[in-house]
């Protein structure tokens, strides 16, 4: 056998016809993902530092003024505005994320307990809202949230609301909105992990007199936590860029940095602004997720 | 395990009815002779009769159609080769990691910044090329580009479960490369591909966002279709629209499971 040949599970080859496999198996996929998603990303870096031209096209003059208009500079000095809305949505994806990790438990454990037959129904009506499209689910909403049915009802009777008018656009439509869109996010892995539950360890928790609360943060909490993690990511990202919900929802009255991004390419026309808030999305959500992974290390160490 | 408590269980059920409320008001809506307002006037089917006499919800429904379509084959293709490319070739450190980093970025990263990343991508390349005006094309491409992941991820968990043996048994039997593939792989490879291009359809019917920002003022979806008539003000031939995208996603779904539930069978 030449240098060049090697055997690779039980078959004699060169390196180049390695090479040239790897070329033909990996490139067209890698490709495409270089070139209409890894390479936009730049190019969006980029524009991020041009400035607007007179007629809303991108002019290739460097300039920071992008970034000092995020962190509040207009033409009558500061105004927090772009930062609340940064910080705003933030809040609103951390927050949804916790209540729809409160609200999965009940249901994880519920599934869970189900015969193999229940179960798959159950599964399958977890999943239905998992893959219906959005926009249909968010404006099935505003069917509910409608001044003649109760939600609206009780809420003006709370004084939140005027009497005769629908619960939207408001902050509260857009909570329940972020929450029901994610929830099935949440409950599918949260449910792959206490299916799979070592209930010895809740057993021994018992015997030795733990309270219900002791044992479910000692016993269960921890055995949950690569479920909870998988699914408070699949609910963070997407959160955080969200723009339908608050838009159908919320209205001009509670706008969130999707919504920022989208009228800078949509109505504004204005481009480098728009880019610029999106990488400012880019570093909050990878910042985020960096932070809990490290506590989820901290808390499995 | 042992069953839940009551209060577990009506909790439980109290969330499904969170889900379930909204999508089943759009079903009763659609289904309701009362053109306006909430009050009931009786049974009818005459929305879903006016859904297909109407052309621009026709001409949605086939772009919708055919951009889930397109986009799935190409990206099932590109995946199956990604998977096999990644699980079964020896890969340095190196070009592992950042072939595996490629791979995470759609995962990480929220929808809207790639849709604006390819708004501004085409941009570029319409000015240089001429090509690339926004429609169908550029929809089919930037679908295409977050679907590979995933199916990528279906497949190779697939293709785990198949042993290296039966590739070395092949060789030992003076198989060639491509047939090998052809003959021992791709066919235990099959409810796995299956399984990634259901996930690619959906991927695809359930996108808003990439459509919303890459779409030509003639290559409108049905999503697209249904927001922009939201923002009209509702009429009851949407909710009988929704529900029969409620519907297709339903059957999507179940032949996803039953694909999901049937490679796990064979594997076991």
């Amino acid at each position: 056998m030449t240098n060049d040949t090697r055997v690779h599970r039980g078959e004699v080859v060169d390196r180049s016809t390695i090479l040239g496999r790897k070329l033909l198996f990996v490139v067209p996929g890698m490709a495409w993902i270089v070139a209409f998603l890894a390479l936009p990303c730049l190019a969006l870096v980029a524009v991020a530092f041009a400035s607007r031209g007179n007629l809303g096209d991108v002019e290739w003059t460097f300039t920071l003024e992008n970034f000092w208009r995020l962190a509040g500079k207009d033409l009558f000095g500061w105004s927090p505005d772009n930062l609340m809305i940064l910080g705003r949505s933030f809040w609103v994806a951390m927050v949804s994320t916790l209540l729809c990790v409160i609200l999965s438990f009940p249901l994880a454990f519920f599934l869970a307990s189900r015969g193999p037959k229940a179960r798959a129904v159950w599964m399958t009506l977890l999943l239905i809202p998992f893959w219906t499209n959005l926009v249909i689910r968010t404006y099935a909403w505003l069917l509910v949230l409608a001044p003649e049915l109760p939600i609206a009802k009780l809420l003006a009777w709370l004084g939140i609301i005027q009497p005769g008018f629908p619960a939207y656009p408001s902050e509260f439509a857009v909570w329940i909105g972020m929450v029901s869109a994610f929830l099935p996010f949440v409950a599918l892995p949260l449910y792959t992990a206490v299916d799979k539950l070592d209930w010895s360890l809740v057993e021994a928790s018992q015997d030795l007199y733990a309270t219900p609360w002791r044992t479910f943060w000692t016993a269960i909490w921890p055995q949950t936590l690569p479920g909870i993690s998988v699914g408070a990511t699949l609910t963070l990202v997407p959160a955080m860029g969200m723009f339908v919900v608050p838009d159908m929802l919320g209205g001009a009255r509670y706008m969130l940095v999707g919504n920022l991004i989208q009228q800078q390419f949509g109505t504004a026309r204005d481009w480098p602004f728009g880019a610029m808030v999106s990488i400012a999305l880019m570093a909050l959500t990878l910042a985020t997720l960096l932070m809990a992974g490290r506590k989820g290390k901290e808390a499995r160490a | 395990m042992k069953r839940t408590g009551w209060f577990v269980d009506t909790f439980a059920i109290g969330v499904f009815a969170l889900l379930y409320i909204p999508l089943l008001c759009v079903v009763i809506f659609s289904v309701n002779a009362s053109k306006m307002g909430l009050t009931w006037g009786g049974f009818t089917l005459s929305w879903y009769a006016k859904l297909f006499q109407n052309d621009m919800i026709l001409h949605a429904a086939s772009n919708s159609l055919i951009l889930a379509l397109v986009s799935t084959v190409i990206s099932t293709f590109l995946g199956t080769f990604l998977a096999l490319g990644i699980q079964r070739l020896p890969w340095g450190k190196r070009s592992g990691a950042a072939i595996e980093g490629l791979l995470n970025l759609p995962v990480v990263t929220p929808d809207i910044i790639f849709a604006v990343a390819l708004v501004i991508a085409f941009g570029a390349l319409r000015s240089l090329t001429g090509f690339f005006e926004l429609g169908l094309p550029t929809m089919i491409i930037g679908h295409v580009a977050f679907q590979v992941a995933f199916v990528t991820l279906v497949i190779r968990s697939r293709l785990q479960g198949i042993a290296m043996d039966l590739e070395e048994a092949a060789f030992d039997l003076y198989a060639s490369y491509g047939r090998m593939l052809w003959t021992v792989i791709l066919p235990l490879l099959r409810p796995g591909i299956l399984a990634g291009a259901a996930l690619a359809f959906t991927l695809s019917l359930d996108d808003f966002v990439i459509s919303f920002f890459t779409a030509g003022p003639d290559s409108i979806t049905l999503p697209l279709y249904i927001y922009a008539a939201v923002h009209r003000g509702v009429t009851p031939e949407i909710h009988a629209l929704s529900t029969l995208v409620m519907v297709l996603t339903i059957v999507v779904v179940s032949l996803m499971q039953w694909l999901t539930s049937h490679s796990e069978k064979e594997t076991a």
